[in-house]
């Protein structure tokens, strides 16, 4: 009985079946998760993917963390449930105030798809823990407001506390603050991630497969947990 | 746009604008002397006469709104028609087209229970008026052609031209149209796989924006636009119905600008919502697996009027529509402008009465607006009725297919000899190694040459986790199936200086740039598109070039053994006098056995063997070389061998299939020397190569049907025998390795020093 990870699909989600993909990819049983649900079915870790839910009407994300679905995954969070944000699903994880920060505007103004390099900041986190400290990782990044931003004591308070999950290498490409890729919630379970691990999977349709030990990770957490 | 800008195009004196005001059945037959505007709607004389002969009397407001749409160029093809039949009657015979010309895109069986449904179509006139709405609801509306067959949409291209890059105009249109296209396209979690980009004077007022999109179905699920079985009824599902572009791609598409009259005919363009259009998407397809879809059509130019008659006149039935129960965002408009709203993300379906619970039911999970607005019937007529009063009643087949055909008079222009007189063999060469090397980096760093990169990541390619190649190799390529790596390859191209010298080869040495391009990721050709961009048909020097397109077309797929499955003709692109060089888009649609061994465009691994494919004659009629070196276009171009095509994708095809391959990469524009930097640049890895003749010729000369190619090591002598077998010349040219192209004899360039040339050029000129 392989592990059951949850992925959501709210209106505008585009990355939903990449996710699923994933998952299955690394070993675990995807299982949808509908935004009108207020049921998890089960699970036993979320992944909120990437997309433009409800059309990033208003704000990224600002009308998603309303979903009937989060009402079930915000208290879920709060007590341990792994949850990994990525893209979309990072805003919808910062509206939600279940990690800090927000995500803007890229530097540049416009829409990037670029293969890049980051730095694995903390392989502590169950969806880390397959990593190495420092290790760095070849992934997709394809966003136009991905630009994280918090204020200095803020940035400071995150790397002070081991909440920097991953920085960009290899230079800045959208302007995020402290080159900040991902951050991880204080309690460690909640990840949001700008880049894309779901698109790197497999060589054959991504720029490598360095991604995969994101869903790996949180499958032998959950199994260890 | 409201009522205000309907008088402004010519209403002013009629009842049509008073909105409110209802010009009934009964209204138009005791009236039958009153002027309408049928002028300013862009129906001639005749074709107003037309309608009172098949009606028996004067049309009423909405019918008139109805002919004058389904009557326009952009969806009658009455100028292109009698020409395009060519394309049936040369059809090469085929076992995969399940569905051909004249549905809302062709579909080919590509084997283990799938299909795949893929056209091309231009949104040009919209997207130079307003580039970011224009080149959007260009991407909106082929998605949803695609939709209508039953398919889910898997992957978009864009195939763009514009002005001189360094034009402020273009500065205006290129980024506008690029983000357009990645809102869009990046918002429906469609991948961008490829395309073009080419820049020319020609094109300054009249972009070329045509999109391209892809979709699977399972045969069994294909969709046709019918409107069969009395009782059934009709659903109008989607955005609601406002003041968008009414009369926008149709009378717009259909006049050109400058000149008399500008201005008249600007309507406002469509507002895409890609959001709603996602939902859409997932919305019919769940329709589709429910089974719950009789007939379907999407709403694009033309909105409920082409709909509506399109379904009716394909079940060959009737149907009665309520038009006063069209949800509308715009209470004001009036039912000829229902009729005409261009308001994007609306589709129709045709429901059994049994069904429609279970359909609103799907459309309400979605949170997609559906209403009942009518019902087929068998009364062979198309009724209308607002607020219970009828203002149409029109057989429908005489609005969709029996529309005026003209046959407009063609001829070839003396210009062309003068054209064909100025030969480029006149043209000084470079005198050394040093003139050769700053020409090829002259020709790298041209916008139309330069790395697309600039565009190209402003779109996703990597959504849904089946995009195998995209730009910048030869073709895109994209997975089908996971379990056995079934897949397909899309290419498209055009030249436009090749058919302003010769339209019938210049159209067939675009097909067969594309054919080779699919070829080269190895994938077996098998379909075409087409997207037929020229000036005014009422011009018949460009009625000439039109002829000759299409009948080098129709003898092109003919003599390659693909079908052309649909496509799309866009004339009036033309400012004033000066019409754009005939410009047909060629896409062609190949099939991979197995996806994991597509190549990839480039030089392979260090140590890999170089060889060139195909035969090099000195031909620089219209090559970029003539152009960028010394501004010249004249001469003949290159000479057209499409037996020498079909061996060569023969041989590159059968080479993939076996690993033989490790990259290859076709010669088109700016010849050797382009595809050798661009190949040493995809693979980040430099070559030695020694030219087998004269450097300059086989270096820049455009020679169709050749390849650059890569031999996966231990496979020369296998992949030599292939060649040798079926005619195809191989010269070995060098090896792979190094951090420089180095020709021997000629220069030595380091990839930092190509690199440069080719990826600066587009940031410079628009970051």
């Amino acid at each position: 009985m392989s592990t059951r990870v949850g992925v959501v699909t709210f209106p505008g989600s585009l990355d939903d079946r990449d996710a699923c993909r994933a998952v299955q990819l690394a070993g675990g049983q995807p299982v949808p998760l509908w935004h009108a649900d207020a049921d998890l079915r089960g699970v036993e870790a979320v992944i909120l993917p990437g997309g433009f839910s409800y059309g990033d009407y208003l704000r990224c994300g600002a009308i998603a963390r309303f979903a009937p679905v989060m009402t079930e995954i915000i208290p879920a969070a709060r007590a341990g449930l792994p949850v990994l944000g990525i893209c979309n699903g990072f805003q919808i994880l910062c509206e939600a105030h279940l990690l800090p920060g927000a995500l803007t505007r890229n530097a540049g103004r416009r829409f990037i798809t670029r293969d890049i390099q980051i730095r694995v900041e903390n392989a502590q986190t169950p969806w880390t823990r397959d990593y190495a400290d420092g290790q760095e990782l070849t992934v997709v990044l394809k966003s136009g407001e991905g630009a994280y931003v918090a204020d200095e004591a803020t940035l400071a308070g995150l790397a002070a506390r081991g909440q920097i999950l991953a920085r960009y290498a290899g230079g800045n490409p959208n302007g995020s603050a402290g080159d900040v890729a991902g951050v991880v919630s204080e309690a460690g379970n909640v990840v949001g991630l700008m880049p894309h691990p779901e698109h790197a999977v497999d060589p054959l349709t991504g720029p490598s497969a360095d991604g995969l030990g994101f869903f790996a990770s949180v499958l032998s957490a959950v199994v260890t947990a | 746009m409201s009522t205000g800008d309907l008088t402004e195009t010519g209403m002013k004196d009629t009842e049509v604008a008073e909105t409110g005001t209802n010009d009934t059945v009964t209204a138009a037959a005791a009236t039958p002397d009153r002027e309408q505007p049928y002028a300013a709607l862009g129906l001639t004389g005749a074709e107003f006469a037309r309608i009172g002969d098949i009606l028996g009397r004067r049309p009423t407001d909405a019918e008139l709104a109805i002919y004058s749409v389904m009557w326009s160029e952009h969806c009658s093809y009455k100028s292109s028609r009698r020409h395009l039949r060519q394309f049936a009657e040369k059809a090469p015979p085929t076992r995969v087209l399940l569905a051909g010309i004249g549905e809302n895109a062709g579909v080919v069986d590509i084997g283990q229970g799938y299909a795949i449904t893929f056209k091309i179509e231009s949104h040009n006139h919209p997207s130079y008026v307003e580039p970011f709405q224009g080149a959007a609801t260009g991407v909106g509306g082929i998605v949803r052609d695609i939709l209508a067959m039953g398919a889910r949409p898997i992957a978009v291209m864009d195939a763009l031209r514009f002005g001189p890059a360094d034009a402020p105009d273009t500065r205006r249109v290129l980024p506008g149209v690029v983000s357009g296209i990645s809102f869009y396209g990046n918002c429906l979690g469609l991948p961008n796989i490829g395309g073009e980009l080419a820049f020319d004077p020609c094109y300054a007022g009249n972009p070329l924006i045509n999109a391209l999109c892809v979709g699977v179905l399972r045969p069994a699920g294909l969709k046709h636009a019918v409107a069969t079985g009395p009782g059934n009824q009709v659903i109008l599902f989607g955005s609601r119905t406002g003041p968008d572009g009414i009369g926008g791609a149709s009378v717009l598409a259909s006049a050109s600008f400058g000149g008399r009259g500008e201005g008249a005919k600007r309507p406002s363009v469509q507002v895409g919502d890609p959001f709603m259009e996602k939902l859409l998407i997932e919305c019919c397809l769940e329709l589709f697996a429910a089974d719950l879809v009789v007939g379907i059509q999407d709403l694009g130019a033309a909105g409920v009027a082409c709909a509506t008659t399109e379904l009716a006149a394909g079940g060959k039935s009737g149907m009665s529509v309520r038009l006063d129960s069209v949800p509308l965002r715009d209470a004001s408009l009036g039912p000829a402008e229902i009729l005409m709203s261009e308001s994007q993300e609306r589709m129709m379906a045709i429901v059994t009465p049994d069904d429609v619970p279970a359909f609103l039911a799907i459309c309400a999970k979605w949170e997609v607006p559906a209403t009942v607005i009518g019902e087929v019937t068998e009364t062979g007529r198309l009724e209308m009725t607002w607020h219970g009063e009828p203002v149409v009643d029109i057989p429908p087949g005489s609005a969709a297919d029996d529309g005026p055909v003209y046959d407009r008079p063609a001829r070839r222009p003396a210009s062309q000899d003068v054209l064909a007189a100025d030969d480029p063999a006149r043209l000084a060469r470079p005198a050394d190694g040093a003139g050769l090397q700053s020409d090829l980096l002259a020709l790298l760093a041209v916008p139309e040459a330069a790395s697309k990169t600039w565009v190209t990541e402003q779109y996703d390619r990597y959504v849904r986790g089946d995009t195998v190649l995209a730009m910048p190799h030869d073709a895109g390529v994209v997975r089908i199936d996971e379990e056995t790596g079934l897949g397909i390859a899309l290419a498209t191209d055009g030249n436009g200086r090749y058919c302003l010298l010769d339209p019938y080869a210049g159209t067939q040495l675009a097909l067969a740039e594309a054919y080779r391009n699919v070829a080269a990721t190895g994938a077996r050709p098998l379909a075409v598109t087409n997207c037929l961009n020229f000036g005014s048909p009422e011009d018949p020097a460009v009625m000439w070039q039109f002829t000759e397109a299409v009948r080098g077309l129709a003898d092109g797929c003919q003599a390659l053994g693909v079908p052309v499955t649909g496509g799309n003709v866009s004339f009036y692109n033309q400012t004033a006098a000066a019409a754009i060089h005939p410009t047909p888009v060629i896409g062609v649609l190949g099939v991979h056995d197995d996806v994991r061994r597509a190549v990839r465009s480039g030089v392979g691994p260090p140590g890999s063997a170089l060889l060139l494919l195909g035969s090099t004659r000195l031909e620089l009629g219209g090559s970029l070389w003539a152009r960028t070196v010394h501004g010249h276009l004249g001469g003949r171009p290159p000479a057209v061998d499409l037996a020498a095509e079909r061996s060569l994708a023969e041989v590159l095809v059968t080479a993939a299939g076996r690993g033989l391959l490790a990259g290859a990469h076709d010669l088109s524009d700016g010849g050797l020397a382009v595809a050798l930097a661009e190949a040493c640049l995809a693979s980040g890895t430099g070559a030695a190569v020694t030219l087998p003749g004269d450097p300059f010729t086989y270096l820049f000369s455009e020679s169709a049907g050749r390849a650059l190619v890569a031999v996966t090591p231990g496979a020369e002598a296998a992949l030599t025998q292939l060649c040798a077998a079926a005619g195809v010349p191989a010269v070995a040219l060098g090896t792979a390795g190094g951090e420089s192209l180095d020709v021997a004899g000629s220069f030595s360039i380091s990839l930092g020093a190509l690199s440069s040339a080719h990826l600066d050029t587009l940031p410079v000129l628009f970051a």
